[in-house]
């Protein structure tokens, strides 16, 4: 999970405005259920949860389960009502959080 | 007005029959170009063509497109040093941006100091082993296949221009026997798919023209990035034949010959397909 989230919104946005967001992040999402030469079962490692907050406040939440497929892609909306700064973070099955911040500023 | 209305109904009926076959038959909105004379195809079609318009649409959007994230990986790895000489990619070449413009468009490449062409995957080791002294990277490692996205990414939207005269024409010649050879217990060449009947649909699926434009292409299927010589040896062992070992002569100079076939077709790397 040492890779940079790929996160795409709009710099700036109106006052009101419903925006999209987009978010790309490199993982394996080994879902458990397969087995190596070996015949040994590969232990499951996939992105559990994943969050997004702005200025503190819940946006957009989810669940991943092992179904999903790597490198998980997620989009969604947001209404922007001040400026502040969205925060995203992708829980690992090994307890490690990946985070990203994005930035959006009001336009005049 | 009886009569104007009864030649509206036929002609809203023939356009009906015709929206019918146009949706059956999706080789209408195959575009490709025109292909150079002497050529085995009239109109050269990339495999995006054939691919759904959700694949399609996974591959437009440069945010979307999974195979970034491996562009982004190697231009991280082009800037860090590596091995006994203490370089980088970038000690040598620069800026990527510039310098390997076109650079992967153009291989496989002929070596004067091989004597033989070599591809994206063996030119990268040769970098790595002669000039950093460091580890070549293994084929189908995750190092070695984002690295040759990068490069080859960098050639996006230019033609494929391959040289396949002089010292090269012998592999080409060697190559185009490969495609045209039956191998395996199906008994099918290279040829038998993807020249003879590319667009129909068989294993739920579209049969393409066999491009390598897009390569390393991410599979959907695989959840990866695959290299080319990895999905020459799938075709084979899919045919159920022995296939040749990556970076083989054998797959380099089927490799040449391929990229004739798609010549002009502009690089997609990373591309996304089933």
């Amino acid at each position: 999970m040492a890779d940079k989230p790929r996160i795409k919104l709009p710099k700036e946005a109106k006052k009101g405005e419903i925006i999209q967001i987009k978010t790309l992040v490199s993982h394996l999402m080994e879902s458990g259920q397969r087995k190596d030469a070996q015949g040994k079962p590969i232990p499951r490692k996939i992105i559990n949860k994943f969050t997004c907050e702005f200025n503190g406040k819940p946006v957009f939440s989810c669940v991943l389960e092992p179904a999903i497929s790597a490198n998980p892609y997620i989009q969604f909306d947001a209404r922007v009502d001040e400026e502040g700064t969205f925060k995203f973070a992708w829980t690992d099955d090994d307890g490690s959080v990946l985070t990203a911040e994005e930035k959006i500023a009001l336009k005049a | 007005m009886s009569i104007r209305y009864g030649s509206l109904a036929v002609l809203a009926s023939a356009a009906l029959a015709l929206s019918a076959v146009a949706t059956f038959g999706q080789e209408a909105e195959r575009k490709g170009i025109p292909a150079p004379p002497g050529h085995v195809f009239k109109t050269i079609i990339s495999g995006y063509q054939f691919r759904t318009k959700e694949t399609r649409a996974l591959q437009d959007d440069d945010l979307e497109n999974p195979g970034f994230l491996a562009v982004e990986r190697a231009a991280d790895v082009w800037k860090t040093v590596d091995g006994g000489e203490g370089k980088s990619c970038m000690s040598c070449h620069g800026e990527a941006e510039k310098t390997m413009k076109g650079v992967g468009a153009a291989m496989p490449k002929w070596s004067e100091k091989l004597n033989k062409p070599v591809n994206l995957e063996q030119q990268i080791n040769i970098c790595r082993t002669e000039h950093m002294k460091a580890q070549p990277w293994a084929f189908k490692s995750k190092e070695l296949t984002d690295m040759t996205t990068f490069v080859r990414f960098q050639s996006r939207g230019m033609p494929v221009a391959v040289k396949t005269d002089g010292p090269m024409s012998p592999w080409f010649e060697k190559g185009k026997e490969i495609y045209y050879t039956r191998v395996g217990q199906l008994d099918l060449a290279c040829a038998s798919c993807h020249e003879k009947n590319n667009g129909k649909f068989m294993r739920a699926d579209f049969l393409s023209q066999g491009q390598t434009n897009g390569f390393p292409t991410y599979r959907l299927r695989d959840q990866r990035l695959v290299p080319l010589h990895e999905r020459f040896e799938g075709c084979m062992f899919d045919v159920r034949g022995v296939p040749y070992k990556p970076l083989s002569d054998e797959f380099l100079a089927l490799e040449l010959y391929v990229a004739w076939r798609g010549i002009g077709l502009p690089v997609e790397t990373p591309s996304v397909r089933n």
